[in-house]
């Protein structure tokens, strides 16, 4: 498969894991955050733990959009559904998230809601223009590279005028998460980041400075292939080794400094951003998400169909929030692997494969044994 | 029949509540469409069963259903898929197929013409397989109680002296011999799914798997332990049924696993893996080490095995665990799939 496996070659590995061996100081620990889901994906499905030293561990971030959606987000979306009216369409990753007491879109689509599971913005467009008697929702979700096609999609049913067609708008921003990261109450051991992939296709490099100048943080931009993961590990340890702390460009096949100009001016003229939002595993954090402009306010569901903010508290025994900051591994939670799998996930990092329990569960979940057995 | 009847319109015609209400249009559906279809001695009998002799010895017998959407797809529809499927139940056993049922539920306003093709297309898998459909039945069912047909199929065969293969019998030691790529199957229907339509010259793999099966056992005899076909959910599936029921663990190997480039780039689209698709023309067999390479061979020198491979082997594991050593140099667990992947593939 050209473009891809290029860069999931072995003998490449060999020699990225052998030059990580060599450059990695025995004498110190590396402990490095992948911010994206799709790092972690990479990370459990070729299985690069084994080919990293000890000293050298991953703590997998909070950058997977359907894993960080709030209970109450998704309440709000049933009882969206369960209006008879309405036609809500969804990506199919979102139909099992967990909402409060069991709840989930997969259950209320079996009692009767009519969920519509749909591959992209524009199969939600049709669907309105099939069903002009009904309302037809689009649950937008996603970071900053969902966000992109939303806006397509307004732009289309405002050029179709389409009146029965509306957005639930959960889009989030990646660099507000990193920031509540590195400023929570408990202290982190994070030597640098790995930075998100696509989603710096669409806003640069330049938005990561921050975390290289004020918080001395070195950050790495990687694509989703494992030897482009291997490859930012290495910069990043090189970083940590010369004292440096830059935003570095490893993805650059993808992605430049300023980032997709048009993309950012079509989300900045459609978008605007909410005072707090909800992410389930990481609390309330400002300046997070984004809502539609007043321009805007005769497509956004939440106005057309005054619906009311839930808030659900995350399950108290749940480790996730300190999974996600690196803090706790999968195993130290008392729910991973016997309440919470990812058929009953409980906590944001097991309900979709691109989260850290997920991964470690689907994949990875062996290595518990061995060490056992080892120890 | 001595009265007359205007004959049925295979052409523009559909079905109707009357072609399942016991009377004459249904009569005729059965002897116009499925009997012409299926062609067989003991069907031209018309009555309400079929008798037929069976040899001294054991015999297997199994059931499934179809609801596969869309209808038709590269490479088959329906009723190839009711044929094949059913026959590879039979013959993951090491069994002979020998008679199938089927039948019919059908909804108001399906066209004749697109039965009259299912029931062809029916008629013709059985025929290549060296069976016969000698039973059946047709419901009609009222618009919108159903998607156009489903297809229920019993069969029955018979189990060649002595072979007993199951799960429990399964070694630490023993290889997993694969008879071909992954995800055809799983791949041709997408391809063709009314919100995913996408071009790709995949086909399904569909297809009857006893000739294939006789020339494993010819080779391999009590030295195999069992078979299964990895259709929903993929090998993983498949191997983790396996590994339950033998209570071993497997260690595959990801570089030794064939998956077509198409397949591999239309999973990769997707988000899909390999490993989670499902096939309708593939067996995996767990056999003795001592036999491997004489399975192995047999497989490749029939057309449906060609591409078959020795894809790792089983250990013994409290655990139960299906690893593989990924292409990459790394390890990881092949789990089940977890959720829905695409309803309604078969």
């Amino acid at each position: 498969m050209k473009y891809a496996d290029e860069f999931r070659d072995k003998e490449l590995a060999i020699g990225l894991a052998r030059a990580i061996r060599a450059k990695a100081d025995p004498a110190r620990a590396y402990r490095f955050m992948e911010f994206c889901g799709g790092h972690t994906h990479a990370i459990a499905r070729y299985g690069l733990e084994d080919m990293l030293p000890e000293n050298v561990r991953m703590i997998h971030g909070p950058g997977c959009p359907v894993c960080v959606l709030p209970a109450g987000r998704i309440d709000m979306a049933i009882a969206l559904a369960e209006r008879p009216e309405v036609i809500l369409c969804v990506y199919g990753d979102l139909m099992r998230v967990p909402g409060s007491r069991g709840s989930s879109l997969l259950k209320a689509k079996a009692r009767g809601a009519d969920i519509r599971m749909v591959y992209s913005t524009l199969d939600a467009i049709a669907l309105a223009e099939q069903n002009l008697a009904r309302e037809v929702v689009f649950f937008a979700i996603g970071f900053e590279t969902t966000t992109p096609p939303t806006a397509v999609m307004i732009r289309a049913a405002e050029k179709k005028q389409l009146a029965n067609f509306s957005v639930f708008c959960n889009h989030v921003l990646t660099p507000p998460a990193m920031r509540a990261i590195l400023d929570s109450d408990t202290p982190i051991e994070i030597d640098g980041f790995v930075g998100p992939a696509h989603v710096s296709t669409v806003i640069g490099t330049e938005p990561y400075a921050p975390f290289a100048r004020d918080d001395r943080k070195p950050v790495v931009i990687a694509g989703f292939e494992p030897l482009d993961m291997m490859q930012a590990i290495l910069m990043l340890i090189e970083q940590v080794n010369d004292g440096r702390h830059q935003v570095e460009n490893q993805y650059r096949r993808a992605v430049n400094g300023s980032g997709n100009q048009r993309a950012i001016r079509e989300v900045t003229e459609i978008f605007e951003l909410r005072d707090q939002f909800e992410w389930r595993g990481l609390g309330s954090i400002p300046s997070s998400a984004l809502k539609l402009r007043p321009a805007f306010a005769h497509l956004d569901a939440e106005l057309r169909f005054a619906m009311r903010e839930l808030v659900v508290a995350d399950n108290p025994a749940c480790e996730c929030p300190a999974i996600l900051r690196g803090l706790k591994k999968p195993v130290d939670c008392k729910l991973f692997g016997t309440a919470c799998t990812p058929e009953t996930p409980i906590g944001s990092c097991m309900v979709s494969s691109e989260g850290a329990c997920a991964a470690h569960w689907t994949y990875g979940r062996f290595r518990d044994h061995q060490r056992r057995l080892a120890s | 029949m001595s009265v007359h009847q205007r004959r049925l319109d295979l052409k523009n015609g559909c079905v109707d509540l009357s072609h399942g209400a016991g009377g004459r249009a249904m009569a005729q559906l059965i002897s116009g469409l499925f009997h012409e279809a299926f062609g067989n001695e003991w069907l031209a009998r018309g009555n309400d069963q079929s008798a037929f002799d069976v040899a001294a010895g054991r015999m297997v017998m199994t059931t499934d259903g179809y609801v596969v959407s869309p209808l038709f797809f590269p490479g088959g529809n329906i009723g190839t898929l009711a044929v094949h499927g059913t026959v590879n139940d039979i013959a993951m056993a090491g069994a002979v197929p020998l008679y199938l049922s089927a039948s019919f539920i059908i909804e108001e306003g399906f066209r004749f013409a697109d039965l009259k093709r299912i029931a062809d297309a029916m008629g013709e898998a059985a025929r290549e397989a060296g069976i016969a459909i000698i039973t059946g039945d047709t419901k009609v069912v009222e618009r919108g109680k159903a998607d156009g047909v489903f297809i229920s199929t019993a069969g029955v065969g018979v189990l060649p002296k002595g072979l007993d293969l199951s799960a429990d019998k399964a070694r630490p030691g023993d290889r997993v011999l694969l008879s071909g790529s992954l995800g055809d199957h799983g791949v041709a229907i997408m391809s063709k799914r009314q919100n995913l339509t996408f071009d790709t010259e995949i086909v399904s793999d569909s297809a009857s798997l006893h000739g294939l099966v006789a020339q494993m056992v010819a080779a391999g005899g009590h030295g195999i332990r069992l078979m299964r076909d990895p259709t929903r959910g993929g090998l993983a599936a498949t191997m983790n049924e396996i590994a339950q029921q033998s209570n071993l663990g497997f260690r595959l190997q990801e570089e030794a696993i064939p998956v077509k480039p198409a397949v591999a780039a239309a999973c990769e689209l997707l988000g899909l893996d390999p490993l989670h698709v499902a096939n309708e023309g593939k067996l995996v067999a767990v056999v003795a080490p001592e036999v491997a390479g004489a399975v192995l061979a047999a497989m490749r020198a029939h057309p449906l095995g060609r591409d078959a491979a020795d894809i790792g082997e089983a250990v013994s594991d409290d655990h139960r665990f299906v690893q593989m050593a990924t292409s990459f140099g790394g390890g990881r667990i092949v789990d089940w799939l977890s959720g829905e992947q695409l309803p309604r593939i078969c």
